[in-house]
């Protein structure tokens, strides 16, 4: 027999896998996501003993559906609203004989888009559609998003219950959106993912190691969205947006653990992997020919990926291509991106032009990237003064210190003409 | 599931009376309530004097204080409700911002408590 540490990390693992779709069973059997939590977490403690000395079973899925099932039957009957549900007797009857066998489980219907939807509810705020969705469909523990949030575990655990609580009481259903509402609402949940990849991503403050656990959550939900989703191509777009982005982690650190831009990464570092399953599926789906900002996006992060150097980069296709991203999605974001590639496609004066066509929109004035970018083409641009103001105003926003390094850095190498 | 629609709106920004848009205003009221008790999800609905006519009252060690005015002093005021039936809470946002004022103010929408 296996010693019980291993037992406990294979059941971590099993538990991380199936959890979502397990939950999402049990929350379309129950009507309640509440008790499918407690029953199922209650569920995996008695698979912790049972199976320490027992080993671990033919269908661990199977096993912990029949266990939370049995656990949920037992609470209802137990529960002084019993005699209420005598009509959903039959409900109950079904209850009792649920799908044990393995052969079985495949043919439990998958309802996590609707669980998905259900944690993604426009209703709901949006720390809130973070968190639930990390909690139902990626299995982490209270404690572990409460950590990668820098959160108190109580104040994440009451976030949760009180999302939970409005679920149920406001009667946001467990159900996929209605044609007409489908794309909104699809377009809320891609915005919840991108944003939990981001947190792991850029990791604007907190322990490195647990956010980097963000990013890999996100490209594996988009996975099962994508999976349920085949023919939507914003959720493609997505993937393959964050499979290329994440591609160039190994490279984005250095040994000190400092940012490393994209100008002076190794290249060779960057995962051969994930640049070409991203690229292998952006070009499948943009063949459909229903573009979004997603997908051009990530067609950008492409041609990042496609180029050997810095200096052979098509900027001016990437510049064509954040003026497409500018049409249908226009913020001062995209503008700020595109006067990178203007600086390259064309000079860095005339990306400063680009730039000040934003100048006045409120949003950007505590926004540190506009400042750092501004920064750099001064100082292609000779204008060390500006250049310095700009980092400096980027240094007092940013928010980490390995940003505020890389900063100093910069702010370092301009030379000082002025003395 | 009922839920309570309560329409809240900034004083005089929607159409004045008089002009020819009020009277589409409450033109597309009347449809907007023959719509809902089409569908059967009408339970009640109206509309409130101005928010100059309310009286407040509280009881204080059984005393009863009534003062002049609404509770809280707020931008938006209540101007009428909709009490609606509908299974979820995805109807309930829709059919809640088809009021007309949902145009030019906001609407809260709550579910009813039941007790059981």
């Amino acid at each position: 027999m296996l010693p019980p540490f291993d037992i406990d990390q294979s059941i971590t693992r099993i538990v991380r896998e199936e959890w979502g779709r397990i939950l999402a069973a049990l929350v379309a059997r129950l009507g309640d996501l509440q008790l499918a939590e407690d029953v199922l977490q209650d569920a995996v403690v008695q698979a912790l003993s049972t199976w320490a000395n027992r080993g671990i079973p033919d269908s661990p899925a199977a096993w912990l559906i029949a266990t939370a099932n049995n656990k949920a039957i037992d609470i209802l009957r137990r529960s002084s609203r019993f005699a209420a549900l005598k009509p959903e007797l039959k409900y109950l009857t079904e209850l009792e004989s649920p799908a044990t066998d393995p052969e079985d489980l495949q043919s439990l219907p998958d309802k996590r888009l609707e669980l998905i939807f259900t944690c993604c509810h426009p209703a709901l705020d949006e720390k809130s559609r973070i968190a639930l969705t990390l909690r139902t469909l990626g299995g982490l523990t209270t404690e572990e998003i409460a950590k990668a949030y820098l959160d108190k575990p109580k104040t994440m655990a009451q976030r949760l219950t009180r999302a939970k609580s409005k679920i149920a009481l406001a009667g946001i259903a467990f159900q996929i959106p209605t044609n007409d509402q489908l794309q909104q609402r699809l377009n809320a949940v891609l915005a919840v993912i991108y944003l939990i990849f981001n947190e792991g991503y850029s990791a604007t403050s907190g322990d490195q190691i647990v956010r980097s656990d963000l990013s890999n959550e996100a490209i594996r939900l988009a996975r099962i969205i994508h999976s349920l989703l085949p023919e939507e191509t914003e959720v493609a777009g997505l993937l393959s947006l964050m499979l290329l982005h994440d591609s160039r982690t190994p490279a984005r650190r250095g040994r000190n653990n400092e940012i490393i831009s994209l100008q002076d990464q190794h290249r060779s570092k960057w995962s051969k992997d994930k640049i070409s399953e991203g690229t292998t599926l952006l070009k499948d789906t943009l063949r459909q020919q229903k573009v979004g900002t997603y997908q051009v996006q990530a067609a950008i992060s492409a041609l990042h990926a496609e180029a050997d150097t810095w200096d052979t980069t098509d900027w001016q296709q990437i510049n064509a291509l954040y003026e497409l991203l500018y049409s249908i999605n226009p913020t001062p974001v995209v503008r700020i991106n595109q006067s990178l590639a203007i600086s390259y496609a064309q000079t860095p004066k005339k990306a400063l032009e680009t730039l000040k066509t934003i100048e006045s929109d409120p949003s950007i004035k505590t926004y540190q990237p506009y400042f750092a970018a501004r920064a750099d083409l001064h100082a292609r641009a000779g204008d060390h003064e500006e250049a310095r103001e700009d980092l400096k105003t980027a240094i007092n926003l940013s928010e980490n210190t390995a940003q505020t390094d890389f900063l100093r850095k910069k702010l370092e190498r301009i030379p000082n003409n002025t003395q | 599931m009922q839920y309570m629609c309560l329409i809240y709106s900034k004083a005089d920004s929607g159409p004045a009376p008089g002009t020819p848009e009020f009277s589409d205003y409450l033109k597309a009221y009347g449809e907007f309530t023959a719509m809902l008790q089409n569908k059967g999800a009408f339970v009640s609905g109206d509309a409130l004097q101005p928010v100059a006519t309310a009286t407040t009252v509280t009881r204080e060690n059984g005393k009863v204080e009534t003062t002049d005015g609404p509770f809280a002093e707020t931008k938006e005021q209540l101007g009428g409700y909709y009490l609606i039936e509908c299974e979820s809470l995805d109807t309930a946002l829709e059919l809640a911002a088809q009021i007309p004022t949902a145009e030019h103010g906001r609407i809260e929408v709550r579910p009813v408590m039941t007790f059981d």
